[in-house]
């Protein structure tokens, strides 16, 4: 190794604007995809602010705009997006930057662990050969030999068995683990100050997912790096995040500590979510599920996104929609008119149990028995 | 329908009633491995099932729970005569099924119905939801001039509207096609039906209604589910008892409750401490059994226990002795002090949640 103590060598592009505290700051941030049918609003002004060091999960189910919002962070959106608001890394604007500025940001500044690692691997280099090319990419003069030396190091740090010789290896040859390992490497080779990683254990098995937690945590720790963590395991948000933003139809509609998310939810929808959850560490009674699914985001119909499967819908929900505002204290914010009511409010006192229709099922079952 | 048959014995401490509907002993699939050029020869197998044995019982349901390439998805199929058994014996209370032909299997298909993993897949597009969920009783004959109530009462039964019989499954949100796929297990009255993976592909919103809808049939219609899911947590919510695969065996199987207070086996031990906890502070606090590496080939599966090779017991605490146990011999599933049967030279009870 030859500069081990000095890998941010490279002279920033971007501005000052650490004062601030804030490495990566999102404001209003939306997303249009016009399409034959009409505008898809996936994103609907999305803000957060990321410090530098923490941790923030962003959880909610498909289609939530969740992962469009990452991609619109670091600008790989189709041209044919129409993406309005503001992103700020280290105080420098992000949105229409040019790609070839915002290529000296991805990797060094922001780097990005996608969910499929098959496809965001190459599959004709060697994973050594990707590893050099993403640290030669932002430091020119560090030379072959020592980029792989430097690649060796990276497989270790992300746990990856003896990495002299997996370094070698194509992607086909490494399974699943072995590959996100691989693009976690990737991701903290320029020593980033964000890692957005969008889903990055949702195509493993559990025993595996552990391990690529493991290797993320570690990854962190020798970078120290700000993690924006995409998912809708809110297990995996509860042992890996600082803060919390659960979105639905394109909107951040609650936002906290990672407790006051999990233990006093300000939104119905999130409380629905926790109370739908089956539990290994209790006896649960019924789960409460959600009725209904997701609005399409094409034509949104005004008012609270989440109305139509809110059972505590009332007048102002189909008119208004409710701005994300502070519920408890001021970290705490929820958008949601009646975010008062739901203090010490338990997810099976709001949400009703339903599962097969009862009077259809008593017929059914006396048939059953004539049948017999 | 068949008359009663004399059942197998059940097997000892696997737990469960007193009435065995489907007795699985020994199953075996392998898939052979071709090799590549014009000449395509057997050049090995993929052990997929290696002596799995179970019993499911009446009005129960059995979680069969493993990750990718444990072969929880083959014992399913198998099990409905969907693949051949390689070796091995299925009965349905009483009666061998795995030597029956297409046509014999035929009038048994009416009691055991599977539910699929992919509601996307498992629904023809170009029929209606009427005609999908009256398929079934088409094909076994049932179709009679009440047939057009009975399909609107199972539709409304799993929580549809009946009126939306004529729409076609692309129509419908993921929840919904998957309660069509009910509908249609339901049509023909089963007694078991195979839930393969039923609610992996769904959101958590979603999925917690068609697991209470499962839950209702099968209390309520006193049905026997065998269950098989990757998610120990849904696991844990809708099953009785529960069988851990790995690579092909069964290490361990135990009432729901107990598995999870007091998991015997490494491997059952590292599932469960795998599973990230949706509470921030005991997510934090948790102790945590971790294993190394990935599943090895099922083409060329390890000797001896298949679990050696990521076990943290076999790597941290066994002397060298105590290892050529595991090397050498296959560990049988056998209740080993613990107070139910466990696949480990060396199981333990621990305390994990």
């Amino acid at each position: 190794m030859t500069d081990t103590g000095n890998r941010k060598g490279i002279d920033r592009v971007v501005g000052k604007g650490e004062e601030s505290g804030a490495v990566l700051e999102v404001d209003d941030l939306s997303v249009e995809f016009p399409t034959e049918d009409g505008t898809v609003r996936a994103v609907r002004g999305v803000g957060y602010r990321l410090e530098r060091g923490e941790a923030l999960g962003i959880v909610g189910e498909s289609g939530s705009g969740k992962s469009v919002t990452a991609l619109a962070v670091m600008g790989l959106l189709p041209g044919s997006a129409r993406v309005r608001g503001s992103v700020r890394f280290e105080g420098t604007e992000l949105l229409g930057m040019s790609d070839a500025r915002l290529s000296d940001i991805r990797g060094s500044g922001i780097a990005m662990v996608f969910q499929d690692p098959m496809t965001s691997l190459n599959p004709v280099y060697t994973v050594g050969y990707q590893i050099a090319e993403t640290l030669l990419r932002h430091k020119p003069g560090l030379g072959r030999r020592p980029a792989r030396a430097r690649a060796v190091d990276l497989l270790g740090t992300v746990g990856i068995p003896s990495p002299e010789r997996r370094v070698d290896s194509y992607p086909h040859e490494l399974s699943g683990g072995m590959r996100q390992r691989v693009v976690i490497a990737i991701a903290i080779a320029n020593d980033p100050d964000v890692i957005i990683a969008d889903e990055p254990t949702t195509a493993l098995d559990v025993t595996v997912q552990a391990q690529i937690l493991q290797a993320l945590e570690a990854a962190r720790a020798e970078t120290g790096a700000a993690l924006v963590l995409i998912t809708h395991d809110l297990g995996v948000v509860a042992g890996h995040t600082d803060r919390v933003a659960v979105m639905y139809a394109g909107r951040i509609v609650e936002t906290g500590s990672v407790e006051d998310i999990f233990y006093t939810p300000r939104m119905p929808y999130t409380l629905g979510l926790l109370g739908s959850l089956p539990r290994l560490d209790r006896e649960e009674e019924r789960l409460t599920p959600i009725t209904g699914s997701p609005p399409s985001l094409l034509n949104l119909p005004p008012g609270c996104p989440f109305a139509p499967r809110c059972p505590m819908r009332r007048e102002p929900c189909d008119s208004t929609e409710p701005a994300l505002r502070a519920a408890g204290s001021a970290a705490h914010r929820s958008a949601c008119h009646f975010a008062d009511e739901l203090v010490g409010t338990a997810a099976g006192e709001v949400f009703g149990t339903v599962g097969a229709d009862t009077e259809a099922l008593a017929r059914f079952a006396d048939l059953e028995d004539d049948a017999r | 329908m068949i008359g009663p048959q004399p059942v197998l014995p059940p097997l000892p401490g696997h737990g469960g009633t007193e009435d065995p509907v489907l007795q699985v002993r020994d199953l075996v699939k392998h898939f052979p491995v071709m090799s590549r050029g014009v000449v395509r020869r057997r050049v090995g197998d993929v052990h997929a099932v290696c002596g799995v044995s179970f019993d499911l019982y009446a009005n129960e349901t059995l979680g069969l729970v493993g990750e990718s390439g444990s072969g929880k998805t083959t014992v399913s199929r198998t099990l409905l005569n969907l693949e051949t058994a390689t070796s091995g014996s299925v009965h349905y209370r009483g009666r061998p099924l795995t030597d029956l032909s297409r046509r014999q299997m035929r009038p048994l298909r009416r009691e055991l119905q599977i539910v699929f993993q992919d509601p996307y897949a498992s629904l023809d597009p170009r029929i209606s939801v009427h005609e999908i969920v009256a398929e079934p009783l088409r094909i076994h004959g049932r179709y009679g001039p009440g047939a057009p109530d009975e399909v609107r009462e199972l539709l409304r039964l799993v929580g549809l509207n009946p009126e939306h019989g004529n729409r076609f499954a692309h129509e419908f949100s993921g929840g919904q096609r998957q309660r069509i796929g009910i509908a249609r297990a339901l049509a023909l009255r089963p007694r078991v039906v195979v839930l393969d993976e039923p609610v992996s592909a769904l959101d958590v919103s979603i999925q917690a209604g068609v697991l209470n809808l499962l839950m209702d049939l099968q209390s309520e219609l006193g049905l026997s589910f065998l269950f098989v899911a990757h998610d120990l947590s849904v696991m844990r919510h809708v099953a009785h008892r529960v069988a851990v695969m790995y690579l092909g065996r069964l290490v361990e199987i135990a009432p729901a409750r107990r598995l999870f207070a007091r998991p015997a086996h490494p491997y059952t031990q590292a599932l469960v401490s795998a599973i990230p906890l949706p509470d921030p502070r005991k997510e934090r606090a948790r102790k945590r059994i971790t294993v190394q590496g990935d599943v090895p080939s099922p083409v060329r599966p390890p000797s001896g226990c298949r679990f050696r090779t990521r076990c943290p017991t076999f790597a941290g605490r066994l002397t060298d002795s105590e290892r050529t146990a595991c090397v050498e011999q296959v560990p049988d599933l056998v209740d080993r002090g613990g107070g139910h049967p466990v696949a480990c030279h060396y199981a333990e009870n621990v305390q994990l949640l």
